[in-house]
């Protein structure tokens, strides 16, 4: 049986926000199957006492005094913006008609 | 000319004025029009600012001005970095022709000791590859052999080391980036201590992973390099308050009588190509002689770090990469008015993401999605405490650690582009330092006979004891070069046009 279905890879595409056409959604369902089997072995190793790392360093929360300093300016923030207006960047529609 | 010479000899003639900036630069570019066309290591040339920036330091020098030790000498910046003004795509469709309005502080800093900037260098999309073959703007070829691969992700930076098209260079690791392409391409490449140098600016992949470092083409010139970016960056809140330990001497140091290397039992055998294996050891000798103690350690759970690492990069890719949403920067598609911010999104990262991208963005989503989290990214955690405790267990043994850089020479461009596992496979000795967070150097240890290509030769060190590794790479490389009477690049066939 294969660890990932084509249905799932769409599903995840929609959650990713990526298009995909059938053809894609095939040959990456196909792909995934291979890539899960093999990284599947993490599962073998580790046991319940074994704690989880999520950084290589200990890292501990950074807290400095609020100070202002010099930041970029609006037309330099927006610069790179594919659309804007006045001092906002500018997105197509994010609600219905209705 | 002087593209041949290392950046310390060309920082010496800068300082003697024997040379100026401008015209040390003016060489590499020429050198650049003329192989360039062939091996495609630049995306941007930024000729303008790069001689306005070396007029600058011919000026302040002619002033009596004190000048940082390597101001002058030109660099080849990878283009994952920011840099004001300048394109930086990442090697992705969704970035092109993005100019970002601030400097990273690895390129600040570069700005501020006077190195030159000569333009930026091709790279797998968002640094996922191992040989710039997933670019969207073509693979980069191997000054080696222009049919085979220069490493990934940061073959254009390797290859512009190679191809004398720069003396130094900025990559950037995460499972390999800087050494694979070091030791595939006979140059010299350093992933810093995690944490050691800033990730300010740097385009994030996967950041638990991604470390900016030197590259060179000797391990002298990686130090001082090293010594410019590295340090404290209070813009980055992983970067470590501490003193860097001083590379410099310590690559220039030569002796490492009495020094412990401990070679890693699981980091050879099957895999691994005999010549590369074979120069492996022949280096090893050589540091016998030169007086350190060989041993041999075990790190059993080296076996699950390929594994663990492709569950634990792609779920941070997955999500550092939802920041390419047509929104603030980048490509937008489809937004003709009659679509929502949604379907807009999808089309945009349809049409902007290659191949590698987007399989990696799906495989971090689902190792992230309820129901898969334990078993996928929750285990591959646990397993990355288990590496670190075998690096911490074997650094109880020797100084160092040490093995080849990647399982084999460079293969043939296309050799692996469908068969995405036999391509993570380059990364299986370089992905445990980043796992671990520890300090990792590639150089080059000879030339394999089956193929008579670059072997790299890996040296792993503590972390925040990066010195130990220059020390120890330092010694070697001298002892090499003593031995074959020549460097490495001076075996490599001349390109065609080659000044």
């Amino acid at each position: 049986m294969s660890a990932i279905s084509r249905d799932e890879v769409a599903n995840l595409a929609r959650l990713a926000r990526i298009s995909m056409s059938d053809a894609e959604l095939d040959h990456l369902a196909t792909e995934m199957d291979v890539i899960l089997g093999a990284v599947a072995r993490v599962q073998e190793v580790a046991g319940k006492d074994v704690p989880p790392t999520s950084h290589p360093l200990e890292v501990s929360n950074v807290v400095r005094e609020d100070q202002v300093v010099p930041s970029l300016t609006p037309s330099e923030a927006l610069s790179g913006a594919p659309a804007s207006h006045e001092q906002r960047f500018k997105v197509p529609q994010i609600l219905g008609e209705e | 000319m002087m593209i041949r010479d290392s950046a310390a000899t060309m920082a010496a003639a800068l300082a003697k004025k024997e040379i100026s900036a401008v015209d040390l630069a003016n060489q590499h570019y020429e050198q650049i029009a003329a192989v360039d066309k062939d091996v495609h290591a630049f995306l941007y040339l930024d000729k303008e600012g790069a001689l306005a920036q070396a007029a600058e330091v011919d000026k302040k020098r002619a002033a009596g001005e004190k000048l940082s030790p390597l101001a002058g000498v030109p660099l080849a910046l990878k283009d994952v970095l920011t840099q004001k003004g300048v394109p930086t795509t990442c090697g992705s469709k969704i970035l092109e022709g993005w100019r970002p309005p601030y400097d990273a502080t690895v390129v600040t800093k570069l700005k501020e000791a006077g190195i030159i900037i000569l333009g930026k260098t091709n790279m797998d999309e968002f640094a996922m590859g191992s040989s710039t073959e997933n670019s969207a703007y073509g693979p980069t070829k191997n000054p080696w052999d222009l049919t085979r691969i220069p490493g990934g992700s940061g073959g254009g930076s390797s290859a512009s080391l190679a191809a004398f098209e720069a003396p130094l260079a900025i990559g950037t690791d995460t499972g390999g980036s800087i050494r694979q392409p070091a030791a595939v391409t006979g140059t010299v490449g350093v992933k810093p201590t995690y944490g050691g140098v800033s990730r300010y600016g740097l385009v994030a992949f996967s950041s638990s992973l991604d470390q900016a470092g030197p590259c060179a083409r000797t391990v002298l010139d990686t130090a001082l390099l090293h010594q410019v970016i590295a340090g404290f960056d209070p813009k980055d809140s992983t970067s470590i308050n501490q003193n860097v330990p001083d590379i410099v001497a310590a690559a220039k140091k030569q002796d490492i009588k009495g020094m412990k290397i401990g070679v890693v039992k699981q980091l050879s055998g099957n895999g691994y190509q005999k010549g590369v294996e074979n120069k492996f050891k022949e280096s090893l000798d050589e540091l016998v002689k030169l007086g350190a103690e060989i041993v041999e350690v075990s790190c059993p759970n080296f076996e699950y770090a390929l594994a663990a690492y492709y569950l634990i990069a792609p779920s941070e890719c997955s999500s550092n990469l939802a920041r390419f949403d047509s929104i603030r920067f980048g490509l937008r598609v489809g937004d003709d008015g009659s679509k929502s911010a949604e379907e807009v999104m999808n089309l945009t990262r349809a049409a902007g993401f290659g191949r590698e991208v987007k399989r990696r963005i799906i495989l971090g989503t689902y190792a992230l999605s309820s129901g898969y989290y334990d078993a996928y990214y929750g285990s591959a955690q646990k397993v990355r405490t288990l590496i670190k405790r075998d690096f911490e267990s074997a650094f109880t043994k020797c100084d160092v650690l040490v093995s080849p850089t990647a399982p084999t020479t460079a293969f043939k461009i296309g050799e692996k582009t469908n068969d995405p596992l036999a391509m993570y496979l380059n990364d299986i000795a370089t992905i445990p330092v980043n796992m671990a967070g520890i300090g990792g150097m590639s150089l080059p240890c000879g030339l394999a006979e089956e193929d008579n290509l670059p072997v790299g030769f890996q040296i792993m060190s503590p972390a925040m004891k990066d010195d130990r590794m220059y020390l120890v790479g330092g010694a070697l490389e001298a002892a090499l070069i003593d031995k074959w009477g020549k460097t490495i690049l001076d075996f490599a066939p001349k390109l065609v046009g080659s000044k």
